[in-house]
């Protein structure tokens, strides 16, 4: 019986067993002279991962159903694994720049992503938590990466005690969830909620969503993520901005559907609040900021909103609107974070949107991707970012949220003032000290390949569309 | 008669004095790092007294895993502010302000 859960967990376990036993073996013998390799490694190693779990079918579970392997899961963690793999190909020129390659980077973020994909599978609150706790003590030591440095250590030390805050507030209501329904899983809780959620429930229901929303950074509980953003590298940055958010988007629906999806009233209020707080924050409190990255944390911030609003219209077009669009978001952060990744002047790197100035004279080819991913970015219509944006208002519309809809539109064009002003600096700015060309290779390849995937994507999305409907389909029935 | 709701009242009132010392301690960050302890403490009396009342042994387990992470989380704490201690020469709360948000 043991050896069938085995077979279930042995994608995260063999990345578990990896990270470890590669992190004793560096810590050992080379050290940081074994990094480049152990990144490599790390990466391919994702990326056999992903194409071996995205080829399963069916459904299993593990260990008396706390553990579960559907599409759903399958969905949200290739994703993932491409997310984390990509993140160590492009970042390895800027951690290389900066003198950032220690062994251990690379298995950290192999151990964040065990989390993850622990996350995403969960079908048990303790099962739940320990995924969530993985994902976040490996994050919290990643934004303090750069040992010397006292903004990194500061984003860490911000990073750990609001996200600890989080955890806590998770645990609570995973505490009361036990308590009210009289099991962990989220099979009985289901069962507990069939005719209604009693008080208790109700509470836990409602601690558990201010938890979930500190992972993904969702207003009113989004306050870590521009200091987080802009203190922790740049790579481990773009890390923040993708997996983790994919991930507890993915968890967030999980919870959602599989314990509280007999209430689907009680929760979409709450989640409909995030959503247009979270749109809303993210549009006003990125017009006044001049540094890229805490720019880019109110984007997330506003682009989690969206994502929030099809998961608000509780139907399965809902779900399949969020997947695609979380899709679509990672791919555009990660484009435009290998661009901020390459921006450098003197040797030190800048990250103030005004350095752009006339930047398109100077690499044209660049300048127009990163115009492209601003743009979809924005929402503007012939890229994909756009037909995100159109799914997950259609659904929130489908759902009987016409007014969130409408709010959406509103916040969309409200931000698009932002992403059009760095366009407007890389094209029509004044005469400045240009940035150096230092864009290594890999990151060249990203940015002008995220926006090739935003301009080509229009045709079919590459087939996420069918992969996130199906993916929706086993997670609402 | 002491029942399940003495025992919920108390973990409530550690929760909630979790809560408060994080936000509004304004003098040092250990202290902060106690009241996430006291968090988790709270979480921890809530689990073992469903699990007695329910008579179950899920809770139980539940708070070994719990006391685990604690732990943990309380190690990668102190070494992180051990490094912003090193930078910067001081864990006042008031002095975590190098990024303004």
């Amino acid at each position: 019986m043991f050896a069938a859960d085995f077979r279930i967990i042995l994608p995260e376990a063999i990345l578990a067993i990896w990270a470890m036993g590669a992190l004793i073996a560096a810590a050992w013998t080379v050290k940081d002279a074994a990094t480049r390799a152990l990144t490599w490694a790390t990466a391919a190693l994702m990326l056999a991962l992903a194409l071996w779990i995205g080829t399963g079918t069916g459904v299993d579970s593990a260990f008396d159903g706390s553990f579960v392997d559907d599409r759903f899961a399958r969905f949200a963690k290739v994703a993932i694994l491409l997310i984390s793999a990509s993140i160590l190909l492009m970042g390895e020129g800027y951690m290389t720049r900066r003198a950032l390659m220690r062994f251990e980077y690379p298995l950290l973020i192999a151990l964040a992503t065990v989390g993850m994909l622990v996350m995403v599978s969960s079908g048990d609150l303790i099962v739940l938590y320990m995924g969530v706790e993985l994902q976040s003590l490996s994050l919290y030591v990643l934004a303090a990466l750069r040992r010397d440095s006292p903004r990194s250590t500061e984003a860490g030390l911000k990073y750990f005690v609001l996200g600890a805050f989080g955890s806590g507030l998770l645990l609570y209501g995973a505490s009361l969830a036990y308590g009210f329904a009289g099991t962990t899983l989220f099979s009985g809780i289901i069962e507990a909620t069939a005719d209604g959620v009693s008080l208790g429930l109700l509470f836990a229901l409602v601690f558990m969503m201010a938890g979930f929303a500190y992972k993904v950074s969702a207003a009113p509980f989004h306050m870590w993520t521009p200091d987080v953003y802009e203190g922790a590298p740049t790579t481990v940055t773009a890390f923040f901005a993708t997996a983790p958010k994919m991930a507890g988007m993915a968890l967030f629906a999980r919870v959602m559907f599989d314990a509280f999806g007999n209430v689907t009233g009680d929760w979409q209020q709450i989640v409909a609040f995030l959503s247009v707080f979270s749109m809303f924050l993210g549009a006003f409190g990125g017009i006044g900021q001049m540094d890229f990255k805490r720019l880019m944390a109110y984007s997330t911030i506003g682009h989690m909103g969206f994502a929030l609003m099809g998961l608000t219209a509780g139907t399965g077009l809902g779900v399949q609107a969020m997947l695609v669009y979380m899709a679509i978001y990672v791919t555009m952060d990660l484009g435009a974070f290998a661009f901020i990744m390459s921006m450098e002047r003197d040797g030190r790197p800048v990250t103030d949107i005004r350095s752009l100035n006339l930047y398109s004279r100077e690499r044209p080819l660049v300048a127009l991707a990163m115009l492209v991913l601003l743009f979809s970015l924005a929402g503007v219509p012939p890229t994909v970012g756009f037909f995100g944006k159109y799914y997950v208002l259609h659904a929130a519309y489908d759902g009987g949220f016409g007014w969130l809809a409408v709010l959406g539109v509103i916040a969309s064009v409200i931000s698009a003032f932002y992403y059009l002003r760095i366009v407007y600096f890389m094209y029509f700015g004044r005469e400045t000290q240009p940035l150096d060309r230092v864009m290594s290779p890999a990151a060249w390849v990203f940015v002008v390949g995220c926006a090739a995937i935003m301009v080509f994507g229009v045709v079919n999305l590459f087939g996420v569309e069918p992969a996130a409907a199906g993916a929706a389909a086993a997670l609402v029935n | 008669m002491i029942g399940l709701e003495h025992y919920l009242m108390v973990a409530g009132a550690l929760f909630v004095i979790g809560v408060f010392g994080l936000f509004l301690n304004r003098k040092n960050v250990i202290i902060m790092l106690m009241s996430l302890e006291l968090i988790l403490l709270a979480v921890n009396i809530n689990l073992v007294s469903f699990s007695s009342f329910l008579g179950d042994l899920i809770g139980q387990v539940f708070t070994i895993f719990v006391l685990t992470v604690a732990a943990a989380e309380a190690a990668i704490g102190l070494a992180i502010l051990v490094l912003f201690f090193r930078n910067r020469g001081t864990i006042d709360v008031e002095d975590v302000n190098m990024m303004k948000g």
